[in-house]
């Protein structure tokens, strides 16, 4: 077991370096260059050669790759061109804002997904599969920036439930963080849901066919024995596969609902930095991202190896 | 049951002190369109940044609503006779928000650190200043290399606000990640893409007329989403209320709407002579141009874009502006355009027109498209984000393109950069020494006759040569909520405290 987590992560090395690799080139391959972004609108040729001058942006490339990465291999991602805040400091602000709003909106995800999965495969072919399923595509097919724009409206400006955007720490106050928090964390999990519902049902259905649930059915057990502990525990190893992946996507940003809830993550940092050529911040961010990722493939792993005892063999 | 009444009277007093405080703490809320860039005057690019830069940095002179120069930190101003020595006198028992006091000595800093930081973007702006002299605590003299008009303009803007020496000698290049200026608000904090708050200063020395004790601006770049926060209540003042918005505006008793036209205008920058990019009919032929020009009707634009709620102008000054021409804005008439592009020896012209991928630029490119089409111009759109448009331009690779500036009180700032034959942000590589001679005259005179002549031959050079075809000035528009009094609308687009309150 431990044998196999180092191995990963020691795979995960040369992956982390090619993806800071890539990042650099495909950054290089944007048109536009980053003073002359920060310069903006007042374009003083003089300023903008000062500004190259100041971040190394006139040094060659592999030099200014060199730089950034020894700097970062001691913990230095470097600072934004746009604001001057360190990126780890930014990282660190946005980090515990999206971890929350994944966190909410997987839990959201999995309670409604799973169910409405299990329901649809039991009765499949009823009204409540049919039910279910219309409700999974919807939550797949509605674009988030809609029903987030659509849930403002109704719920803030019509009935003037919850907030309509913003974020307060839940250490400065606990419930507005959660009325400020829920309506993205459905957006976003209803989304997911869907995605979750569709793979729990088939995952089930073949499940229920499976030679194991006839003998256990055989054994006599009771059919909520035999579907909780028998079916769903074999049919959940894609799911939490799915889950696992949604949640790293989740982790490194979620741009359009972000957006529209103006809450200050990390899907909103990435995007205004490419669009402002802030390539400190671009390269920190997604190093971090990526990292995130490959630990969460490691966890699906460690996962599937707590869920099935076949490979525990 | 005791512990419950006990529990019951917790949360009514609670909620007691809860509305006690909320009566009492004023915090006015302002959404703005994007999130503002570095908060350091010298270093400041952005306009939202100059709109939170209003609330927390005095400058030495400030512009009316009329467009006019009022005294702000500087009382009286007056230039000697050959115009190249300003003599500013100060404003006496001001002090900056750490308790540095304001002198002839902190101006002296702040101009100098404007002029000789390597990264300043003012430099330009008062680069006609030779050096400074403390004359004593409360006067300053500004020697300038030779007569600059717009100089008291660009003291009404970032190169004028103050900002503390002693924060800024002891912050260095990180200065505005902790500003410290000698305006109504000071910092308090800064979260990057989310807020930055302002508390009032309590040594403020117009603090009679200020009466909120926080100002909070938040960044919402959907223009929709921040009118749903507008009438949610999450936010107090919207900026720049998209105008397919303003009849929901309008309709919502709880919500007002403010305007004003701004400095700023949109035109089509064309090509003239940067680069082999500038080697089209377009570009070379000033005939083409007035056809491409005869060939739109900037009223339709305004009305299908903009739901005829901006201003459809062809010159760069804004009407507010008493240099602004007063010449008809010409009648669409494709039959004229098309025989002017008889004339110039073809019957059809290709044009690659570029645009911020925005939903306004695009429409309004689409628009333009259409009816330039009918005269024989077959307009190609190349729409990019920002910054690769801001590449293509400065590298010459566009034939024409559609650009926006956000506008300076002095006409120099409209016009100068952008059609000198020198100016820094002059894409089109356009010159005519007629005109450049006419903008220096204006640059060197402070008197208003003179300058109008001036810049009159400029505006006729410019309806005659057409580098730039300006088609409107857009209007500033804020969504405020009905709580919000005191609010003045200002052609400059700055969102101004002073006796701004909330019910």
């Amino acid at each position: 077991m431990l044998g196999f987590i180092v191995r990963r992560l020691l795979i995960a090395l040369p992956t982390l370096f090619l993806i800071t690799l890539m990042v650099f080139s495909l950054q290089l391959l944007l048109p536009g260059d980053p003073a002359l972004a920060l310069a903006g609108e007042e374009r003083d040729p003089a300023v903008i050669e000062a500004i190259r001058e100041q971040y190394h942006l006139n040094d060659p490339i592999p030099v200014q790759y060199a730089h950034w990465l020894i700097a970062a291999l001691h913990g230095d991602l470097g600072i934004s061109l746009r604001n001057r805040e360190p990126v780890t400091s930014l990282i660190v602000d946005k980090l515990p804002v999206t971890l929350e709003l994944a966190i909410l909106a997987m839990l959201i995800a999995l309670v409604i997904g799973i169910a409405a999965g299990l329901v649809s495969a039991i009765k499949k072919g009823s009204r409540w599969d049919f039910g279910a399923n219309v409700v999974a595509l919807s939550g797949i097919s509605v674009p988030n920036f809609w029903l987030g724009i659509m849930l403002i409206l109704l719920i803030s400006v019509r009935w003037g439930w919850l907030p309509a955007s913003g974020y307060t720490s839940p250490l400065d106050s606990l419930a507005q963080n959660l009325e400020m928090m829920i309506m993205p964390a459905v957006v976003l999990g209803t989304a997911i849901a869907g995605v979750m519902m569709r793979h729990t049902r088939s995952a089930m259905i073949s499940a229920i066919h499976a030679d194991y649930v006839r003998t256990a059915r055989a054994k006599g057990l009771s059919e909520r024995v035999v579907m909780l502990k028998h079916a769903l525990r074999n049919a959940l190893v894609p799911v939490v596969t799915m889950g696992t992946l949604q949640f790293g996507e989740l982790l490194s940003g979620a741009v359009l609902t972000e957006q529209v809830f103006t809450i200050p993550g990390f899907g909103k940092l990435i995007v205004d930095a490419v669009f402002n050529r802030d390539y400190a911040v671009v390269q920190g961010v997604v190093l971090f991202t990526g990292t995130v990722y490959i630990l969460m493939n490691l966890l699906a792993d460690l996962l599937y190896y707590l869920l099935n005892p076949r490979l525990r063999a | 049951m005791s512990l419950s009444f006990k529990r019951c009277g917790l949360i009514l007093a609670g909620t007691a002190a809860l509305f006690t405080k909320v009566a009492i703490a004023q915090t006015l809320t302002i959404g703005l369109a994007e999130d503002p860039d570095m908060l350091d005057p010298d270093r400041g690019r952005s306009y939202v940044g100059r709109v939170v830069f209003t609330g927390m940095c005095d400058k030495l002179i400030d512009v009316g609503a009329k467009l006019d120069l009022v005294p702000q930190l500087a009382t009286q101003w007056s230039w000697n006779d050959d115009q190249t020595v300003l003599t500013m006198n100060l404003r006496q028992g001001v002090q900056f928000q750490d308790g540095t006091p304001f002198d002839a000595d902190a101006v002296k800093y702040n101009l100098e650190r404007s002029l000789n930081l390597p990264d300043s973007n003012r430099k330009n702006e008062i680069s006609a200043i030779d050096h400074i002299e403390v004359v004593d605590a409360h006067t300053v003299k500004l020697y300038l290399k030779s007569p600059f008009a717009p100089l008291l303009a660009a003291l009404s803007d970032r190169a004028g606000m103050m900002i503390s020496p002693t924060a800024a000698e002891k912050e260095g290049a990180d200065f505005s990640r902790h500003p410290v200026c000698s305006g109504p608000f000071e910092f308090d904090q800064r979260v990057a893409q989310d807020k930055i708050v302002l508390k009032q200063f309590p040594e403020y020395w117009n603090k009679d007329a200020i009466h909120l004790d926080e100002v909070v601006y938040r960044p919402i770049p959907d223009a929709t989403v921040r009118l749903a926060n507008l009438q949610a209540g999450q936010l107090d003042i919207i900026d720049r209320a998209a105008t397919a918005d303003l009849e929901r505006i309008r309709g919502d008793s709880d919500l007002k709407l403010e305007s004003a036209v701004s400095l700023g205008y949109s035109g089509i920058t064309i090509n003239i002579d940067h680069g082999p990019q500038a080697d089209n009919l377009l570009g070379q032929d000033p005939r083409v141009r007035e056809a491409f020009e005869l060939a739109i009707d900037r009223s339709i634009i305004n009305q299908v874009a903009f739901d005829g709620e901006f201003t459809p102008d062809n010159q760069p000054l804004s009407p507010d502006s008493p240099y602004h021409l007063d010449r008809p804005l010409p009648a669409r008439d494709v039959e004229h355009a098309k025989a002017l592009l008889k004339e110039a020896g073809v019957d059809h012209v290709d044009v690659e027109l570029m645009v911020t991928n925005n939903p306004d630029s695009m429409r309004v490119a689409q628009i333009i498209q259409s009816m330039v089409g009918e005269a024989g111009f077959n307009v190609k759109i190349t729409a990019s984000e920002f910054a690769s448009m801001l590449d293509r331009y400065s590298s010459g690779d566009f034939q024409a393109g559609l650009l926006s500036w956000s506008g300076r009180a002095d006409p120099d700032g409209n016009l100068y950069a952008f059609l000198a034959c020198d100016g820094t942000l002059n894409d089109g590589k356009y010159c005519n020494s007629d005109l450049d001679s006419q903008l220096k005259v204006a640059r060197r005179s402070n008197d208003m006759a003179e300058r109008q002549k001036a810049y009159t031959a400029v505006g006729d050079i410019l309806l005659e040569d057409r580098p730039i075809l300006y088609l409107y000035h857009p209007n500033w528009f804020w969504g405020l909520s009905s709580r919000v009094h005191g609010f003045k609308p200002y052609p400059d687009g700055m969102i101004r405290l002073e006796d701004v309150s909330l019910d």
